[in-house]
């Protein structure tokens, strides 16, 4: 469990000698990036540009935006998980249960138990933070590759008892759709998609912020210590039980707050997203965008999650259709390309879309800057 | 009396078939050190070969030697994919572990979502022989044949990998090799010609459950081998990793819980009471049943 080492710092690359006048601009404007990102973010639902082949509409319908605020939410789903993978290097397959907490709890609490919806969403966050405490505690008793597998058997059992449909509580297969009578007038209905989408925006927000303070703490210095040699950690008089209970906790609680957003999002529960399958894009999304990095799963959540919904589209498009049979079918998958993608990153590309400048960076040597005027 | 037998018999059938897909995977896991998620497509690439050689290969068919003809063109090619998934995607990554589970994943999701490509998400029928859908009568319980076909098969193949295991050269080096691969391979033997064999027998053994698998079943579906690959896990851990008789006693205890818990609770809370003896044997005995990394 100790092969993730941290990538080298992307600043390396700024080092090289080059224009003295643009790297201090650069340097001033670089710490402001995530807040010019997030405020780009933010007012994207005011812009009328359409962006053919990108998406299907103008950026302010309803529909990309929808599209929009699940890629934000799976960013902050995949930043929530690289707690546990990139930076403690835990490997858990159990994630989806603590997601699905969230949507089913918060969908059963308001159209079966009739709570507003901020009560609601509290109890679920309680919930999902106990519930997380508790699975922890029993699974982090073993370590890797065991570990592995028993959060892949807890997570089987919520899939088990969401199909159970246990007096018609969770809807069996069919899904459960959220009531949305007693949901606040803002939230609801097709014209409001955009309120969502700056929740969702909310949501990354709060968990990239959450995530890089725990990582800066010295919390986050022992997490990290325990990815790379965790037996070390036990010898300078540290409990690594506590700590990995405490990372395993708080990721899914996020996991769970994003289960709320989601539940709001696409109005309702369906039985898929207890499946184990939804871990293992999250894995192949921190992978894709880069573990334990601060925005590389971010960007690999919402790049897999744009894929996902647009390469079906992609995959029934002429282009496609017209090419033979025996790479049609395969390409008309996205599970097919993405998998693919995700085993030639492993190999080729072990940092991810995070490691990608300090990649260029040799190419970008043998370019001199431009000769000084 | 008869619902008992009954209930046993199938909970071993069910056994047989955790048993046939956790061994290969303990085996793997306990040599390797490879979580293989790419075990359940083993599964299904037994399942649709046995599938395909009954519908389209000469002289195979869905009755008498032609199934023999068709389960073995499944069971072969479980053990090429098998090795060839050694050969080609995990030996590189040779000691990275993470890498290498991460590998079996992306190899797990565009597996199935290839198989579903080639031949659709919906189940196909699957050819089975004649006598597969009778009944023989066991002590009074009215039991498909298809069952004891499972459980007939399991019992030969744990015979026969344990027969391997003890009394063969490679069936020691792969021993060894799950008691302490640095020092098999500091005396000289090439521990990784051992890998790709547990991988061909990991496979070949996966292919013939889901071929006898499709025959209980009726039907193939590409998403068969992901729902039993979770089982077969919970076997794996619960016996004990590395270890081929604890799979087997595991697969028993699991099959036969789920099996009695679903006829006398409501259906599905067998699955949960197997999750529970999982918790409970990790609670009291992390190791598993048969301790740690003893083979055969």
């Amino acid at each position: 469990m100790t092969e993730l080492k941290t990538p080298p710092a992307e600043a390396k690359a700024a080092d090289v000698p080059a224009q003295p006048g643009r790297r201090s601009w650069y340097a001033v404007i670089r710490p402001w990036l995530p807040l010019v990102a997030l405020l780009i973010f933010a007012i994207l639902p005011y812009s009328t540009v359409s962006l053919p082949g990108i998406f299907d509409g103008p950026l302010n319908s309803p529909g990309t935006l929808q599209l929009l605020a699940i890629c934000l939410v799976f960013g902050g789903l995949a930043a929530g998980y690289d707690l546990l993978f990139g930076r403690t290097g835990m490997l858990s397959f159990g994630h989806a249960l603590y997601f699905a907490a969230g949507v089913y709890g918060t969908d059963i609490l308001v159209t079966k138990g009739g709570l507003p919806l901020w009560q609601a969403a509290l109890l679920t966050l309680v919930g999902g933070a106990i519930l997380a405490a508790l699975l922890g505690a029993v699974a982090l008793r073993t370590a890797g590759i065991a570990f592995a597998m028993v959060t892949l058997a807890f997570a089987q059992v919520g899939a088990t008892l969401v199909a159970l449909d246990f007096q018609g509580l969770t809807g069996g297969e069919e899904g459960l759709p959220l009531d949305v009578s007693g949901l606040p007038e803002s939230l609801v209905g097709v014209a409001n998609t955009v309120n969502l989408y700056w929740l969702a925006l909310a949501y990354l927000a709060l968990v990239v912020f959450v995530v890089a303070r725990v990582a800066a703490s010295p919390t986050g210095r022992v997490l990290a210590g325990l990815r790379d040699d965790e037996r070390r950690i036990g010898v300078l008089g540290l409990d690594p039980y506590r700590f990995k209970l405490v990372a395993f906790t708080l990721s899914g609680s996020l996991a769970t707050a994003g289960g709320v957003i989601y539940c709001l999002l696409v109005g309702g529960a369906s039985p898929h997203i207890t499946s184990s399958e939804l871990t293992l894009s999250l894995l192949v999304m921190v992978v894709l965008g880069g573990p334990g990095t601060r925005w590389g799963p971010v960007l690999g959540g919402i790049l897999y999650m744009y894929l996902d919904h647009r390469l079906t589209d992609f995959g029934s498009s002429a282009a496609v259709d017209s090419l033979p049979g025996v790479l049609s079918g395969p390409l008309s998958q996205p599970l097919f390309v993405l998998g693919t993608v995700f085993i030639l990153a492993v190999y080729f590309f072990p940092g991810g879309l995070a490691s990608l400048s300090s990649r260029i960076a040799p190419i970008r040597r043998l370019f001199p800057a431009r000769p000084p005027r | 009396m008869g619902t008992i037998v009954l209930l046993t018999l199938t909970g071993l059938g069910l056994a047989a078939l955790y048993f046939l897909v956790a061994a290969g995977l303990s085996l793997v896991f306990g040599l390797a050190d490879v979580l293989n998620f790419a075990h359940g497509l083993f599964l299904s690439v037994g399942a649709y070969g046995t599938w395909w050689a009954a519908n389209n290969l000469p002289g195979a068919g869905p009755g008498g030697f032609g199934f023999v003809l068709a389960v073995a063109f499944g069971v072969a090619a479980g053990a090429l994919v098998g090795a060839l998934v050694e050969l080609v995607m995990i030996r590189p990554l040779y000691s990275r572990n993470i890498e290498q589970v991460l590998v079996t994943v992306g190899l797990s999701l565009a597996g199935v979502a290839l198989l579903q490509a080639s031949w659709g998400a919906d189940p196909r029928d699957f050819p089975r022989p004649e006598w597969s859908r009778q009944v023989s009568v066991v002590l009074g319980a009215k039991v498909p044949n298809s069952i004891l076909l499972l459980i007939v098969a399991a019992v030969v193949v744990l015979a026969l990998l344990l027969g391997f295991l003890r009394y063969t050269r490679y069936g020691l080096i792969i021993r060894a090799g799950v008691e302490n691969r640095e020092m098999v391979t500091a005396l000289g033997i090439d521990v990784r010609k051992a890998f790709t064999l547990v991988f061909v027998i990991g496979g070949a053994v996966a292919a013939l459950a889901g071929g006898l698998g499709g025959v209980y079943y009726g039907s193939v579906s590409p998403s068969q081998g992901g729902s039993l690959l979770i089982f077969a896990f919970i076997v794996v851990v619960i016996g004990g990793m590395g270890s081929v008789v604890g799979s087997a006693y595991a697969a028993v205890v699991v099959g036969l819980l789920q099996q009695f818990v679903n006829y006398y609770g409501t259906s599905g809370a067998g699955d949960l009471c197997v999750v529970a003896l999982l918790a409970a044997v990790l609670l009291l005995r992390p190791q598993g049943i048969a301790g740690k990394a003893v083979t055969a």
